[in-house]
């Protein structure tokens, strides 16, 4: 190998380290901890719609292979799955309206307490939902 | 009372050797900031340690680097207000920004985005009115004024979207054309610079993350005149959007 190709390999991959580093939010504001948050949270989405899309074909295997999935949709496992799907909804969602109206300059100078009241909203629609969801 | 302290510097150099942290041990007065350290550090252990300064006191912008994964002038910044006694600060260069050697970062693609949206940090001052008056007050010479922006590049390596889009403008370059646009300079084409801000790797593009403002030195606060921009161009489209139906 020569040099110039291994100085390319060793700076591309200083420049995919450094890449990481600045997604990680760790020691940095809460501006960052919600940008993180709503990336990761916008992916699970996306992977649930698909993966919902894939359940939904089961419906052309006739009311039996329906009615199995139903059965295995309510055993604890998924019923937790559940819960993740709701938190993942609602810190996407509230984030979103924060970042649609900060992103216009409406309340830019509270977007910190915004996020942080946002924030509890969700914990306490979150528990709510939880409890309605293992207790129904 | 002396403090004894740990840096991690990471070092890179462009001959094929996967970069590295080298580890100094540092006496340093707690008063004393950490421009002083670094350079101990260059004139006592490793003469070969690649960095850029030259003001020493926040005014010029070319010592940013990340501190303990901060953004930060370290000429600016005291080190008994980051560290204690026995404590290690890591150092690394910017991001977002091809590393030269060190902690030396080309600044080159920041400076080619100040340069697009002609950026002038210094200008000629508007007239003083006179507050009896309200008519300009005599005055011996044009006034030049600074702008707050030291063109530091502290916002570039902060924001998450200059990581991930190499055409974007970037905070510093977007809170210019905000400047320009609320003081137009002589020469400027300001509609070409409204243009640019509603571009694809404009200012639509920011997902306030808020990093540029919470790393800015010299409180420029990007992520509101990005808003004011998006707000503006928001405005301007609908306007035209409602022109069409008239």
């Amino acid at each position: 190998m020569d040099v110039e190709r291994e100085h390319d390999q060793t700076y591309q991959a200083a420049e995919v380290q450094r890449l990481a580093n600045g997604l990680d939010p760790r020691g940095r504001g809460l501006g960052m901890w919600a940008f993180v948050a709503h990336r990761i949270t916008g992916i699970g989405l996306v992977v649930y719609l698909l993966l919902h899309l894939l359940v939904l074909s089961v419906l052309a295997q006739g009311p039996h292979g329906w009615d199995s999935f139903v059965a295995l949709a309510r055993t604890p496992v998924f019923l937790v799955l559940d819960v993740v799907l709701i938190a993942g909804t609602l810190i996407h969602g509230l984030n979103g309206v924060r970042v649609a109206l900060t992103g216009m300059g409406f309340g830019l100078r509270h977007q910190r307490p915004a996020l942080v009241a946002l924030t509890i909203v969700a914990a306490i629609a979150l528990v709510y939902a939880a409890h309605r969801i293992f207790t129904s | 009372m002396s403090w004894h302290l740990t840096f991690r510097v990471f070092r890179y150099r462009q001959d094929g050797v996967s970069p590295r942290f080298d580890v100094f041990a540092v006496e340093v007065q707690p008063g004393e900031y950490v421009i002083d350290a670094i350079e101990r550090i260059w004139a006592e252990q490793d003469r070969s340690l690649v960095f850029r300064q030259a003001c020493h006191h926040g005014a010029c912008g070319s010592c940013g680097m990340r501190i303990n994964g901060h953004e930060k002038l370290p000429c600016s910044i005291a080190i008994r207000s980051i560290t204690t006694d026995g404590g290690t600060l890591t150092l690394e260069p910017l991001r977002n920004l091809p590393v030269i050697s060190d902690l030396l970062v080309d600044m080159a693609p920041f400076y080619e985005r100040m340069e697009r949206v002609h950026f002038t940090p210094v200008r000629t001052a508007e007239p003083i009115l006179d507050e009896a008056s309200g008519t300009p007050a005599p005055q011996p010479s044009p006034v030049l004024r600074f702008e707050d922006c030291l063109e530091c590049g502290l916002c570039f390596s902060a924001c998450p979207i200059s990581g991930t889009d190499p055409e974007y403008l970037g905070p510093a370059a977007l809170a210019a054309i905000a400047r320009m646009i609320l003081e137009p300079r002589r020469g400027v084409d300001i509609d070409g610079l409204r243009r640019l801000a509603d571009g694809e790797h404009g200012c639509w593009r920011c997902h306030t993350a808020f990093e540029c403002s919470e790393v800015c030195p010299t409180g420029v606060d990007p992520a509101r005149s990005i808003a004011a921009l998006r707000r503006q161009m928001a405005g301007d489209g609908l306007g035209r959007l409602f022109r069409r139906w008239r």
